[in-house]
């Protein structure tokens, strides 16, 4: 939850946007904000979270700095979601992780690559680690990755369970099964075409000054279909594996090499893209940076482009070290799904949904 | 002092007005200047706080809720302005307006739904998307790229005028000063709502106690010179366009957060505790104007709007929270004002309502009866704690004081002859049309209509 000067200040831009209402046809967040009857702790980290930092309310305030009334909204509410990400994370000894994002994910870098390092070495010699290798499974076996990766991945999917868990009570929302299919459904809508990035007009968002642009929108779709793509080449290997029982490396013109390479290039780009974007934001809408925000796309990004190597590397020398990288990466990615910027993804979409329950009541 | 620099057309102003001459005039191949007095985070006018114009329409397409002809149009401007309008210049703006929509959304600027808790406005008005700060933005962009040349703070504006003729200007800008001269002068700078000094001597000292509900700038220093400039007069100066707002508003650019809606779902009395008028004669949207009037004429030109707990959440949320309290008396110490005469003039209206049925959206049957000023709508008994009151000031928005125009949008002079190459749009020639009273979305419409002649007459003059 909010501290209480980040609520107080939210709560006060808040009681002057409800008077005012000019933004409305933005995003779903003024909507939502007048359909509340009182601005409370709980109903900040709703509304904060439902914002999508788009830009277009601040750069259209008539009561925006040098304004004596000062409103920034996409600022106070990006302070009021940081905090909201770190209260709510599970365990609680990991909350530091989201006010050190930068330290968070060049220490997990670090370990899990060395780590990995460590364990190629074990596995082919320290003499034979820079010999030509041609299969993955010769610098370490099927077995001892995929223990690591479904061990990870429980860790993972059991601290998104406590912590997404703690933030639905905490915004009201009733039982899951209690909220209609037509409320899940035009949530994940909104969530999977972004459609709170397109500024009300369809234009896109404001994020780096008064133009609109789509380019966010785009680069953030190349990267969730990338991801998607990514995680499919997994779970159709992982089927060619045990159920086919044809064990990597696939050959180009395979499905699970279709689909990595085609997830792992939109992802190169969409990362791209994002962190050029950030380079460009209206640094008014930044109310802090501590590297949170870019660990997730900083991650993606190095775990495409060492993954895309792999095959390319295949036959050299330089597969075993490429290799210990590239997992190192993917188990440092493993960490920031649990208690990096990944789970925004998630907070977003419980928000969406509360909107859209909210709707219905 | 740098060397002087020629434009075909200088714009004074850059609100809607002002910026839609602009890139009229570089879209009919002029060479154009915008001098703008509000650093660029504060421009473009009052326009900044505006959110709709007024557009004819016979479809209703979007962003329109059904159509809105020309004689209904008409009718209404004739019954707010009580014929106090140019018959001739107010059919030109109802037939030109018909295109403001298009030309708009032409011009970058996107329309949205009608904004909620804004009654009876979907049909007659069209809504800007983000407002109009949203809209000025956009227009600047477009300008820009037309490649109007765009002069932020430029202050202490000084005309040289020959006779009835424009030569050129200078201007102020972090302490230079620079002269431009043009082939012709589009004013477009508002009028002088917030020079308090001007307002004082059409209004005595009561105006020191007004708020100004718009932008600072619009201290009326381009429609001084050219009123000394002999060019003929529209409206007086003690007329303007004054609501009740919330008294603890700023003095300056409250815009619409400053307003209370709760006037007719209670009583407002003076500082002597007493009524002095009918606080539910129609729509709160169709009476506030001329509460801004009528606070102005009370001691210290303030009032205060009383409820009972039976009226929370029956209006817009406001910025600040009412002054409360558990009785009459502690309401009355909280505000300053005699609790013996606010309690009389509670218990005399409490006396005198009879009961019907309530129903805040319509006009209802709540009445009083037998008082000397009763209420016509809303009326129930105030007895239900804990006690509401947000105190009142006269809020101006705009003043009806300028010059006056001809359908070319040029300036005239005493003799009934127009000036050659000075051209004026938005609130400096609004009174033209809105001599008297208000419709929502008017005097945007005013602006944008006359913006466009403005901008293709100096265009054309300056070939």
């Amino acid at each position: 939850m909010p501290t209480d000067k980040t609520t107080a200040e939210a709560i006060r831009v808040m009681t002057i946007c409800n008077a005012c209402r000019y933004c409305e046809g933005h995003c779903a967040v003024f909507p939502a904000m007048e359909r509340q009857t009182a601005f409370t702790k709980n109903n900040i980290e709703f509304l904060s979270n439902l914002c999508h930092q788009c830009g277009a309310c601040y750069q259209h305030c008539q009561y925006a700095d040098p304004h004596e009334f000062d409103i920034n909204v996409p600022a106070v509410f990006e302070q009021a979601r940081l905090e909201s990400y770190t209260q709510f994370l599970w365990p609680a000894f990991m909350q530091p992780a989201v006010l050190n994002g930068s330290r968070f994910m060049a220490t997990s870098l670090l370990v899990s690559i060395s780590l990995f390092l460590l364990a190629v070495t074990e596995q082919a010699g320290v003499s034979h680690i820079l010999a030509p290798q041609v299969n993955f499974y010769n610098l370490m076996p099927h077995s001892v990755m995929a223990s690591i990766f479904s061990f990870a991945a429980l860790a993972v999917v059991i601290s998104w369970w406590m912590t997404l868990r703690e933030y639905w009570h905490s915004i009201s929302l009733p039982s899951p099964w209690s909220i209609g299919m037509a409320s899940y459904s035009a949530a994940i809508t909104s969530a999977l075409t972004l459609k709170n990035l397109d500024g009300g007009h369809g234009d896109g968002c404001y994020e780096s000054g008064e133009s609109p642009s789509l380019w966010k929108r785009r680069f953030h779709h190349l990267v969730l279909i990338g991801f998607f793509l990514c995680f499919s080449a997994t779970l159709v290997g992982t089927f060619y594996h045990y159920g086919l029982d044809v064990p990597a490396p696939y050959g180009w013109l395979t499905l699970p090499k279709i689909l990595g390479v085609t997830g792992g290039i939109m992802l190169l780009v969409g990362c791209a893209g994002l962190f050029r974007t950030k380079q460009t934001t209206d640094h008014r809408l930044v109310s802090s940076d501590n590297g949170y925000g870019m660990s997730l796309t900083v991650l993606l990004f190095f775990t495409s482009l060492t993954g895309l190597g792999l095959p390319i590397a295949q036959g050299t020398g330089a597969l075993g070290l490429l290799l210990a990288v590239h997992l190192g990466c993917v188990l440092a990615l493993f960490l920031n799904f649990a208690w990096g910027k990944f789970t925004h993804g998630f907070f977003r979409l419980i928000a969406l949904l509360a909107d859209e329950h909210q709707k219905t009541q | 002092m740098t060397s002087t620099d020629h434009f075909d057309v200088i714009v004074l102003g850059g609100g809607q007005a002002g910026l839609t001459a602009a890139i009229t005039a570089a879209e009919n191949g002029a060479s154009v200047c915008i001098l703008e007095v509000a650093p660029r985070a504060m421009r473009g006018g009052n326009t900044r706080h505006t959110r709709n114009l007024r557009p004819m329409h016979e479809s209703g397409a979007f962003p329109m809720e059904g159509a809105y002809g020309f004689d209904e149009y008409l009718d209404d401007l004739l019954r707010v302005t009580g014929g106090e309008t140019d018959h001739a210049l107010a059919e030109l703006t109802i037939r030109e307006s018909e295109h403001a929509i298009t030309w708009l959304q032409d011009h970058g600027v996107a329309f949205q739904p009608p904004l909620s808790g804004t009654l009876h406005l979907g049909r007659t008005n069209a809504f800007f998307l983000g407002g109009g700060k949203a809209l000025v933005n956009s227009l600047y962009r477009f300008a820009a790229n037309l490649g109007v040349h765009t002069v932020y703070e430029a202050t202490n504006i000084d005309l040289n005028i020959s006779g009835t003729r424009f030569i050129d200007l200078t201007y102020q800008q972090e302490s230079n000063t620079h002269r431009i001269s043009g082939h012709c002068l589009v004013a477009a700078a508002g009028g002088f709502e917030a020079n308090l000094d001007w307002l004082e001597e059409a209004w005595g000292p009561a105006a020191r106690n007004f708020l100004v509900r718009g932008t600072p700038y619009n201290k009326g220093n381009i429609l001084r010179q050219l009123l000394d400039a002999e060019f003929k007069q529209v409206g007086d100066p003690d007329q303007c366009h004054a609501v009740a707002i919330d008294g603890r508003a700023p003095t300056y650019d409250g815009g619409i957060v400053s307003r209370v809606d709760s006037v007719p779902l209670g009583i407002v009395v003076n500082n002597a505790g007493k009524r002095f008028f009918d606080e539910g004669e129609d729509f709160w949207p169709k009476r506030y104007a001329i509460w801004g009037r009528l606070i102005a004429a009370q001691t210290d030109q303030i009032g205060y709007a009383i409820t009972d707990a039976k009226a929370d959440g029956l209006f817009m949320p406001t910025v600040l929270p009412p002054l409360k309290s558990k009785t009459i008396d502690g309401l009355a110490k909280q505000i300053d004002i005699p609790a013996a005469a606010l309690l009389q003039t509670i218990d005399q209206f409490n006396a005198a309502t009879i009961s019907g049925s309530f129903n805040h959206q319509a006009l209802d049957d709540c009445r009083t009866q037998d008082l000397l000023i009763n209420k016509s709508h809303w009326a129930r008994k105030i007895d239900t704690p804990p006690y509401s009151a947000y105190p009142l000031r006269p809020g101006i928005t705009f003043t009806y004081l300028g010059v006056a125009v001809d359908n070319q949008a040029r300036l005239q002079v005493g003799s009934g002859n127009a000036c050659e190459n000075i051209f004026a749009a938005g609130e400096v020639m609004a009174g033209n049309i809105l001599g008297h009273g208000y419709l929502a979305g008017i005097g945007m419409t005013i602006g944008h209509v006359f913006g466009r002649i403005a901008g293709k007459e100096a265009a054309k003059h300056a070939h």
